[in-house]
């Protein structure tokens, strides 16, 4: 059993030192060094062509829209453009590369020294960007015999190749101290932060559970004054809340550790989503010698300064200056914006705006209601099955006085079951408000005879209590009517 | 007494997979120290102010548009494999036990 500090302790006692290294696929139509397709979900080994799969003599020719996308992202991150850059063999023997190499980039990237800003609990923190550069992705492996699909314990592997050789792009920031308790949510402001760049520059679709952005978190510990510690490095952790829950266990982990006199080992780790922990990889006793040396397959890159400007003039606004243009144009509050930004909302508010909601309405459904129900099913808020375009719709309604708030979330039951738009569901189960005012009189009539009490407390002048006759009102029309319009009723009687 | 030892030798061979008898590692020692006896012939030449090459063809920005071209036949593709499985390529365990 893994003995663990409190968070609180462990962050009394030591200092974090975070290090983030993501890799994004790029999303370009073809391979980084052959013409085969990358359609995600292709049947096994249909995507692959004698480069690829490494055969004798195939000759590989770098992508030039996987080059410049990473220029972009290089340009986003704040980067220098390298002016001569080359490609490298990373060599080691694992069958996810049928080259026994990766093609990646060693002491000449493509793009360095960038930074990204993020704000976590009002303070701003300066994440620093060492290098940005491209490489290749590398195949599936199944593994089989093992208790659950992993590597270890597994009797043999199956291999797909139609992801190696897709475009990968590094991200490594250099070692973030300084961020104290606030590590794991600083992690993953940068992680999300850095998702909303690359996303805004369309180049990717960054979605961590589809693996097309994949973290490793590297965590060290010192006391206070003391050099940086020992790091342990945790891979592929595969959504944000687990970059933040990474960040956490290995920060409870290493300082009962240390408490405890003991040394950290320089390791390799694995995130375990279920559980949250953190377990041993594979060991590094014997140091990795990738023996790199530069690619002599693929001829050497000197990006034109023209040819930088050009893509620095083509980046798109920064999605921090878009949140605060958003930000201003919808009125919110710093603190609402920040929970709309949490809850990966902007993008679909701004849909809903543009379909016809005010930016209250459009927040009010979107951060209420809709992100319970993202909660309640463990979903996130874009995978519910309710578009921007139906929200928008259905906040017409209630402003239109065809729905009231409650009518308006049995709407959306049926919409999230698929039952059809906002307009078809209210039809189909029979919701909408009763305007029909005679109906309503009469409801109300009903109420004040069953309730002459505080029928008579209303004509003494206090309209608080107008509240028991409203429910009354409301129970009798199965809540399909205007509560506004109710109480105007009963106050026009009673007065 | 060779400059690289049995134990740079097991290293190297070890790190390029290849299997090499307790006879080889001496032999392979020697024979590399002949192979860099002779390469520092080279070191004798003046380089000053030589940039280093790693290509020997002058060509720089060599780009292929993204334009997606056929794969190969799967059965081509597994044929060349020696065994396969779903249509993948079967491949032994790929850590030791103790890892």
């Amino acid at each position: 059993m893994t003995k663990l500090n409190t968070y609180d302790a462990a962050v009394a006692a030591f200092e974090p030192v975070l290090g983030l290294e993501t890799h994004v696929e790029l999303d370009t139509a073809t391979k980084m060094f052959c013409g085969c397709a990358t359609t995600f979900g292709a049947e096994p080994n249909t995507q692959v062509c004698p480069v690829c799969l490494a055969l004798p003599g195939a000759l590989p020719v770098a992508n030039k829209a996987a080059v410049e996308a990473t220029m972009k992202i290089g340009l986003a991150l704040n980067c220098r453009i390298a002016e001569w850059t080359r490609f490298a063999r990373k060599n080691y023997f694992y069958p996810d590369m049928p080259k026994n190499f990766q093609t990646s980039q060693y002491e000449e990237p493509l793009c360095e020294d960038g930074y990204v800003d993020v704000v976590v609990e009002g303070k701003p923190y300066r994440v620093e960007i060492e290098r940005v550069h491209l490489e290749e992705d590398t195949g599936k492996t199944l593994h089989v015999g093992g208790a659950t699909g992993r590597i270890h314990g597994a009797t043999e592997s199956l291999v797909d190749y139609n992801r190696a050789g897709i475009p990968l792009v590094e991200i490594v920031t250099r070692p973030v101290p300084g961020t104290g308790a606030l590590a794991p949510e600083v992690a993953r402001a940068y992680v999300t932060e850095l998702r909303d760049i690359v996303r805004s520059l369309g180049v990717s679709d960054v979605r961590m559970e589809q693996g097309s952005m994949r973290c490793d978190v590297n965590v060290s510990l010192n006391r206070p004054g003391d050099e940086w510690g020992t790091r342990t490095e945790t891979k592929n952790v595969n959504s944000l809340r687990s970059v933040e829950r990474a960040v956490r266990y290995e920060v409870r982990r290493q300082s009962a550790l240390l408490e405890a006199g003991d040394k950290i080992l320089q390791e390799t780790r694995h995130f375990h989503e279920t559980t949250g922990e953190t377990s041993p990889g594979r060991s590094k006793e014997e140091a990795t010698d990738y023996r790199y040396f530069p690619e002599p397959d693929l001829a050497v890159m000197e990006p034109s300064r023209e040819w930088v400007e050009e893509l620095r003039s083509s980046l798109p606004e920064p999605p921090r200056a878009r949140r605060e243009r958003l930000q201003a144009a919808w009125g919110l509050g710093d603190k609402e914006m920040q929970s709309v930004v949490n809850a990966d909302a902007v993008a679909l508010i701004e849909a809903t705006i543009a379909a016809g909601a005010s930016a209250s309405g459009a927040v009010k459904w979107w951060l209420g209601e809709l992100s319970r129900r993202a909660n309640e099913s463990g979903a996130e808020l874009g995978e519910l099955a309710i578009t921007p375009i139906q929200v928008a719709e259905l906040q017409g309604m209630v402003e239109d006085g065809r729905l009231n708030d409650k009518l308006a979330r049995q709407v959306i039951d049926g919409v999230l079951a698929g039952e059809g738009g906002p307009a078809d569901v209210a039809a189909a189960r029979g919701l909408e408000v009763v305007s029909d005012t005679g109906a309503l009189e009469a409801a109300v009539d009903e109420a004040i005879a069953a309730n002459p009490a505080v029928a008579e407390k209303i004509r003494g002048g206090k309209h608080a209590a107008a509240g028991a006759l409203i429910g009354a009102v409301m129970k009798a029309t199965k809540g399909q009517a205007d509560a506004g319009t109710v109480r105007q009723i009963i106050l026009d009687k009673l007065s | 007494m060779s400059t690289i030892s049995r134990e740079e030798v097991a290293h190297l061979a070890r790190l390029a997979r290849l299997e090499v008898t307790d006879d080889e590692l001496d032999a392979f020692a020697g024979q590399l120290d002949v192979i860099l006896e002779s390469m520092k012939t080279l070191g004798e030449v003046d380089t000053e102010g030589v940039q280093p090459t790693s290509h020997a063809v002058p060509l720089v920005n060599v780009f292929r548009e993204d334009q997606p071209r056929p794969s190969l036949p799967r059965d081509a593709v597994l044929a060349g494999g020696p065994d396969t499985v779903e249509d993948r390529f079967r491949v032994p365990r790929i850590l030791d036990e103790e890892e």
